[in-house]
């Protein structure tokens, strides 16, 4: 009898290996079917999306198009891998930033700048701000295609009430009324810091009130050193300032954001503020109907930050999820997307399904129908806030490639629980580009 | 079956011709052989997963041996691995003793012991994520503000908190292996202890653990090699935070393979992974002594 224990716990080990290798399975070659392909994802823009393609293949059964949804994170992976390997969707959808970059740098993605050039009114339909987020060196890969999401600061009203204090306008005023919550026995600020993105918002905001975008686009472009820059040092130590007067509540590094713990924080009254997008409203609106209904909950622009370079119109966010048109998909796949692109999508009903999700579609001229909506306040506000920003940041996690979107992520946190200093930060960030 | 090959024949002993092994082979070929020659390969290249794979040489090993969060790494993986280890076994050893009683009320507690098992760990950590929320969790629920502490986000707490959910899931497993362990010593070793006058305690020594002996080391085998495979658990618990405080090696891998994009880099982890695996299971193999097939039960 041979020995065969070796055999035995070496497939043990591999085991480890298969791991590696079997989470790259490919989707089914859906683009290889004749009829233009969609992947999209659950979520709040699933009816959306669904009622406009149903209406769409009602109108063209010419040029229908099949939709599949999927949860956020399995479709990141699962895209990358069928773009890899030739057999992606028609429809890619996508954040913009450093993964459309990439797949445009790869060729995978059709430029749509001939296409627009043609159809002027499709250009003209979006906002600019948010347009821009689909452009690589000045051609267009992708249109916007569901709603804008800038950051804000959210407030409960009454307990600002209780101390008798206004929303901040400026970062002293915001500095100013922690010491006063903490003495009231309310945490001034909620953060979901165990689900990180959140903490993004934080440096985003800040380093772009400090000094201006120009900071960011030399580090997307990728220029040595250039997290070196005093802006980004400055809202690093803000940051840590902010964390050890306190002003973030007990424990934040533990609570997540995907049980909207962050939002449950501020409308029961255990903490006064909140930067977040709009699931800020989205998300209170939903597990506490009746404090929004009573108006209690309050939303401002980010403060000010006294001697920064940056406009204080300027918003960071997510402009808008996006819809590129695969490059390898047949002509007559291509013509179905485009088509749609132009005649399927903010249609009246789609741009009406979209503001009864709560939320504010990414295109010009439409005044009246957010004033009709019962979400009237949130959505003016928010809608006045995109359109009249001179620039939409695009998360950081998004705009850079995905192993500096990591290391970032990771490297803040650490800022955040006071693990590693700025210089630290900067000096691992710098070893990324 | 009519035509039975006549047994003896030609030069083959009594006993499974070698073809019998084929299958086993072929799967082992198939889904553990190739697999892992294809990272060996992919660790000399570099790929993002959209661009053709091109060949780096050792570009991608020096970045990673040279990257500190490797070394974290496998810091952090080693901590892990020792702790859980401490912790899991004088848990797992002395439960098995206990449930492997005849008493009814200790099946029952068997089975109840054993459902923590049952659950994907991803449940496992999606639940403790919420019971651990300092605001809404279990210290707020109880109202103990002590079970309210930043148990996911101080850096010097969550290795404990993570190394206690892993026990919770996965001390029933090795319960169970010690309960049938402890089963099949003969009842006569302990009858002859008694007679001698050997109490509880000089029994347990000088009885159960070295009857033990072997099922100490396929426990052990198991926990120490899948200590590099906690992956989900740690993964849905705290994604390696705060920090880089729960980044274990094959989090690290995973994170630079599907979240970095860099798969030459994530590769190259992999083939360490492997190369750890063997080595500690090869190693454990050999600490259980060079004749495997002595007996532990002379004179009976």
């Amino acid at each position: 009898m041979p020995n065969i224990r070796p055999i035995l716990s070496a497939t043990i080990g591999v085991g480890v290996a298969l791991a590696l290798v079997a989470c790259g399975s490919s989707g089914p070659g859906a683009a290889t079917s004749s009829s233009a392909s969609m992947w999209a994802l659950t979520g709040s823009d699933q009816k959306t999306v669904q009622n406009s393609i149903d209406v769409w293949n009602d109108a063209h059964d010419d040029q229908a198009v099949k939709v599949d949804f999927f949860a956020n994170d399995a479709y990141k992976t699962k895209v990358r891998t069928a773009i890899g390997a030739g057999e992606g969707p028609t429809f890619i959808y996508g954040w913009g930033g450093g993964s459309l970059k990439a797949y445009a740098d790869a060729g995978s993605l059709e430029d749509l700048s001939g296409y627009l050039a043609d159809n002027p009114e499709l250009q003209d339909r979006f906002l600019p701000s948010v347009l821009a987020n689909g452009q690589i060196d000045g051609k267009t890969y992708a249109l916007p295609n569901n709603r804008i999401q800038p950051a804000a600061l959210y407030f409960n009203k009454d307990l600002f009430d209780q101390i008798g204090a206004q929303p901040p306008k400026t970062w002293d005023e915001l500095m100013a009324l922690v010491p006063r919550f903490n003495a009231a026995g309310i945490a001034p600020i909620s953060l979901a810091g165990q689900s990180k993105w959140p903490d993004l918002m934080w440096l985003e905001i800040l380093t772009d009130r400090i000094g201006g975008p120009a900071v960011f686009e030399k580090i997307a472009a990728g220029e040595g050193e250039s997290w070196s820059n005093p802006a980004i040092i400055e809202a690093l130590t803000k940051i840590q300032d902010l964390v050890q007067a306190g002003g973030f509540i007990k424990g934040f590094s533990s609570v997540a954001a995907d049980t909207s713990a962050d939002k449950a924080l501020l409308y029961t009254g255990k903490a006064a503020m909140l930067l977040a997008l709009g699931s800020g409203y989205q998300d209170t609106k939903a597990g506490a109907p009746a404090f929004v209904a009573a108006g209690k909950l309050g939303y401002v622009p980010f403060p000010t930050v006294e001697g920064g370079t940056g406009d204080p119109r300027d918003v960071v966010g997510n402009p808008s999820n996006l819809w590129s048109v695969n490059a390898n998909a047949t002509v007559a796949q291509k013509a179905a997307a485009e088509s749609y692109l132009k005649d399927g999508m903010f249609t009246d009903a789609f741009i009406d399904d979209v503001i009864a999700s709560g939320a504010v579609p990414p295109v010009k001229g439409i005044e009246d129908k957010l004033a009709s909506s019962p979400d009237k306040d949130f959505l003016e506000f928010t809608y006045k806030l995109a359109s009249e920003a001179p620039h939409f940041q695009l998360s950081w996690d998004q705009a850079l490639s995905p192993k500096q979107a990591d290391a970032l992520l990771t490297n803040l946190d650490g800022i955040f629980v006071r693990g590693i200093t700025p210089q630290q930060f900067v000096d691992a960030m710098n070893a990324t580009l | 079956m009519s035509r039975q090959q006549a047994p003896g024949r030609g030069t083959r002993q009594a006993g499974a011709p070698g073809w019998f092994v084929v299958p086993a082979l072929t799967i082992f070929a198939v889904f553990a052989i190739v697999p892992l020659f294809g990272v060996v390969v992919l660790s000399f290249t570099s790929w993002d997963g959209i661009n053709p794979i091109s060949f780096s040489g050792l570009a991608s090993w020096a970045g990673v041996l040279t990257d500190p969060v490797t070394g974290n790494a496998l810091w952090v993986t080693a901590k892990i691995m020792a702790i859980s280890y401490v912790v899991q076994t004088p848990i797992s050893l002395v439960l098995g003793i206990f449930v492997a009683g005849k008493q009814r009320y200790r099946a029952v507690l068997a089975v109840l012991y054993f459902v923590p098992l049952l659950l994907s760990s991803a449940a496992v950590a999606i639940a403790f994520k919420a019971l651990l929320d300092p605001n809404f969790g279990l210290g707020a629920g109880l109202g103990v503000p002590a079970l309210a502490q930043d148990w996911l986000g101080n850096p010097d707490l969550v290795l404990f908190v993570v190394v206690f959910v892993i026990a919770w899931q996965f001390v029933p497993f090795h319960t169970l292996i010690y309960q049938g362990g402890v089963q099949q010593i003969p009842a006569s070793l302990y009858e002859a202890g008694q007679l001698d006058g050997a109490n509880r305690m000089q029994q347990f020594f000088a009885i159960t653990l070295p009857q033990l002996k072997y099922t100490i080391i396929t426990s052990s085998t198991l926990m120490v090699v899948g200590s590099l495979a906690y992956f989900d658990l740690i993964f849905v618990l705290t994604a390696g935070g705060p920090g880089y405080s729960t980044r274990i090696l094959p989090l690290d891998m995973y994170l630079t393979g599907f979240r970095s994009n860099d798969m030459g880099a994530a590769s190259v982890l992999s083939v360490i992974l492997v190369v750890l695996g063997l080595g500690l299971a090869l190693l454990l193999q050999r600490l259980g002594g060079k004749r495997r097939d002595e007996s532990q039960l002379e004179g009976l």
